[in-house]
């Protein structure tokens, strides 16, 4: 009997489980899960939470409810990885050996990184929303807020959902304009980045966009420290910016099990060949989702398209033969903008979010860098897809490699 | 393609303005780079992250974070923003005749 082994049940570890429990022969493989967490998070909702459009329970289900009836599972923390030995240590010292491991261990946030950000005013006047207790406590926090200045800070990059922090601004405005109570709120959006989104065509759009909603940009801020007494964030080159409330993306990194392993890079992503998603030094090892150090954006969507490149690969290796399928870097995004409507971007390594049409060229639904109701109605069924469809591995009418067709130049 | 002259050599520049081809660089044309990202004098301490920036991209093939050069330079990332204002890794790459490091998404 061959094994085959996969660490982490998030989005992409689920979805693999999924994809490999229908085709491989249960005589031949046997498949086995690792989780330290039982309840599985629709990360992409953490957003709405602070707004009080999703609560708590709109966001967490059971990982158990999407696994396949005859899957191994075991609920443990994973101690290390010895990929020379081929096998997995867990917490408790028990040793799982594998033919093929497939490593979904995800990112998390480390706001420790920063100095001053876990100070004294963590979840009081500064908050994170990639975590429940962030996003809940800072819910909390704008139900009784008067007004003031609100600051987001993207410590950063690479960070989960690149594009989340423009959609918080977007919906704040949105959220204080329907308290009545936007006059009073001063938004902020302070970026490492030389503007407001990673690709040229689509920081410019998205820029205006922060211009019309009157949201002020800062560029170019690398912050040092937070100032928890003078309530201000300032950065290497000593520049600062004054904060009543501060909404901190802190810095992402990858498990702290890829550390003790000794198989990452400085912010404890793994080396992966970023086609084949294989791991850069070990032949029996894949790596997908935001446990990668890929240079395309870590979201459940980029991890759906990669699953099924992975889904094809691991069944190359499996036959005998060499990964052949090849990811494209491919991202799908719908932005909320506020006041009921989104924009989509679609776009992989070699090309930047264009206008245009989506899925279907010239009709849509969807608009590309455009703002529609449609667009948000994209975003809203998503988490419907995501929880029926997508953990499941069934098949999206999305392809997973990039098309052309819709876009214009 | 853009053409300038550096140190009385006439090199070609990518996109970014960064040296196209890497064996266009010298210890000269790094000054005169230098000198256009406003670093008057290339110090001791510039060279040692120029230097040890250009070992790592031969080494790797891509210019390295500025976490990656506080971790392993031996230049933390308060220095590294007195000696390099403005953006540390990305002037230190350009100086360093290395393509800008690959932005992340």
């Amino acid at each position: 009997m061959k094994k085959l082994l996969i660490l982490g049940a998030g989005t992409a570890g689920t979805m693999m489980l999924n994809k490999l429990s229908s085709v491989l022969d249960k005589n031949e493989w046997q498949i086995t899960i690792v989780d330290q967490h039982e309840t599985h998070y629709y990360q992409p909702g953490f957003l709405f939470i602070p707004f009080g459009i999703y609560k708590r329970k709109d966001v967490i289900k059971p990982k158990r409810d999407f696994f396949p009836s005859e899957a191994n599972v075991i609920v443990s923390e994973i101690e290390k990885i010895e990929p020379k030995e081929n096998r997995v240590i867990l917490k408790d010292s028990k040793v799982l050996s594998y033919d093929i491991l497939i490593i979904a261990t995800g990112a998390q946030i480390k706001p420790e990184e920063t100095e001053g950000l876990k100070g004294e005013l963590w979840h009081k006047n500064v908050f994170d929303f990639y975590t429940i207790e962030g996003a809940c406590a800072l819910s909390n926090f704008f139900k009784h807020w008067e007004g003031g200045k609100l600051v987001l800070n993207i410590t950063e990059m690479p960070i989960k959902c690149p594009v989340a922090p423009l959609e918080f601004v977007f919906l704040a405005d949105s959220y204080f304009t329907e308290r009545g109570i936007r006059d009073k709120v001063e938004i902020h959006f302070v970026t490492p980045l030389p503007g407001a989104f990673t690709k040229p065509r689509a920081s410019a759009i998205l820029g205006d966009f922060l211009d019309k909603k009157n949201i002020k940009l800062t560029t170019d801020f690398s912050i040092a420290r937070v100032d928890n007494e003078q309530k201000k964030i300032i950065s290497w080159d000593e520049r600062e910016v004054d904060f009543d409330v501060l909404v901190s993306i802190p810095t992402n990194m990858g498990d702290e099990l890829i550390a003790r392993s000794g198989m990452g890079d400085e912010l404890n992503f793994v080396p992966t060949d970023k086609q084949t998603l294989r791991s850069s030094e070990y032949e029996n090892i894949f790596v997908i989702g935001d446990a990668t150090n890929l240079p395309s954006s870590k979201a459940g969507s980029v991890a759906h398209f990669q699953a099924d490149i992975l889904f094809e690969n691991i069944l190359s290796v499996i036959e005998g033969s060499e990964p052949h399928a090849k990811f494209d870097g491919h991202a799908n995004c719908f932005i909320e903008s506020g006041f009921g409507k989104g924009i989509l971007i679609d776009f992989n390594y070699d090309t930047e979010p264009l206008p245009g049409k989506f899925p279907l060229p010239g009709v849509g639904p969807f608009s590309l860098l455009e703002e529609t109701k449609m667009n948000h109605y994209g975003k809203v069924m998503f988490r419907w897809m995501y929880w029926n469809f997508l953990l499941k591995g069934t098949e999206l009418p999305i392809e997973s490699q990039m098309s052309m067709a819709g876009k214009r130049m | 393609m853009a053409v300038k002259e550096y140190a009385g050599k006439m090199v070609e520049l990518d996109a970014d303005g960064n040296l196209a081809k890497q064996t266009d660089w010298n210890e000269d044309v790094a000054k005169a780079l230098a000198v256009e990202e406003g670093i008057p004098e290339l110090n001791d301490r510039r060279w040692l992250v120029i230097n040890y920036m250009r070992k790592e991209f031969e080494a790797k093939g891509d210019a390295p974070s500025i976490r990656k050069l506080t971790k392993e330079s031996g230049v933390d990332t308060k220095e590294l923003y007195t000696l390099f204002p403005g953006g540390p890794a990305k002037k230190a790459a350009r100086i360093a005749g290395l393509p800008k490091p690959k932005g992340c998404i």
